[in-house]
């Protein structure tokens, strides 16, 4: 399902940016009337929502055993080293 | 009195080397706390988790000896990570065409839409609708980004920078963030389509 509707539109133009917290207020304004008043948008927001936290927890690897100590040794090879 | 001068000032070189020697250990300690997030965006520009090491290492290493470089009060996290991308850049990652840069055809709701269209528009509501996708899936969708696409939505989408932080790592205009970031988004999110609806 796709929908033409120009508010829709612009709501699609909008919401990278509303997730980001990076529209003027005026902006936050528009995407939030719309999001309030349209099912279709909404689901969508919250979708893209989801989807970056489940990228981000996706592509998140822990840092390998014993990858810190080796970095703290490297303190003590830097040149001017106190310790 | 020439040996009460002299005294005077050993004592006060005495309290620089000092002053210096704590200033660096909290340097030091500082930056090892960022250890998880710096492998983790690490991780994510290169193939190999060894790759993955040796340039955490690396950066550490350069990090630690140019540690007089740094202004304290100031983002050490992105200072961290422009070393970081620098030195991923001097390693001599593939050279890679310019992307072409055509607008692509699909918005930003395409993923959403696919499937949207291919499990029914209330699905869209659940909280598992991500869970069609797969974690493999996008770690490799990632992985295929061109690299200068990948760099930005690495450093923002999980490096969690913001915009002003990304350009200042990747030494670009914010302008130029946001339209990669833009567009690597819309690409991840169609490989992500064709990698689960095909």
């Amino acid at each position: 399902m796709t929908v033409h509707d120009p508010a829709c539109e612009k709501c699609e133009e909008l919401l990278q940016g509303y997730l980001d917290r990076d529209l003027s207020a005026a902006e936050v304004v528009i995407a939030e009337r719309h999001l309030d008043a349209c099912g279709y948008c909404r689901r969508r927001y919250r979708f893209e929502e989801r989807l970056r936290r489940y990228i981000r927890v996706s592509a998140s690897e822990r840092m390998p055993a014993g990858l810190l100590e080796k970095l703290a040794q490297l303190r003590e090879q830097a040149p001017g080293a106190q310790f | 009195m020439a040996g009460t001068d002299d005294a005077l000032s050993d004592a006060g070189e005495a309290r620089r080397i000092a002053n210096e020697a704590r200033e660096r250990v909290r340097f030091e300690e500082e930056a090892l706390d960022f250890a998880e997030q710096v492998y983790r965006v690490a991780r994510r520009l290169v193939s190999t988790r060894e790759e993955a090491e040796e340039l955490v290492q690396d950066t550490y290493a350069r990090a630690f000896r140019s540690w007089r470089s740094f202004t304290p009060g100031t983002n050490m996290r992105a200072w961290l990570l422009r070393i970081l991308t620098n030195l991923n850049v001097d390693r001599g990652r593939k050279i890679q065409r310019t992307p072409d840069l055509q607008p692509l055809e699909e918005g930003d709701y395409y993923l959403a839409n696919k499937l949207a269209a291919a499990e029914g528009e209330q699905t869209l509501e659940q909280d598992q609708v991500v869970e069609r996708l797969s974690q493999n899936g996008v770690v490799d969708a990632l992985a295929d980004l061109p690299h200068d696409f990948r760099d930005v939505v690495v450093l923002v989408d999980i490096g969690e920078f913001s915009y002003s932080d990304a350009a200042q790592i990747l030494d670009v205009p914010i302008g130029t963030v946001m339209s990669r970031l833009h567009r690597g988004r819309r690409i991840l999110k169609q490989t992500l389509a064709e990698e689960t609806l095909s």
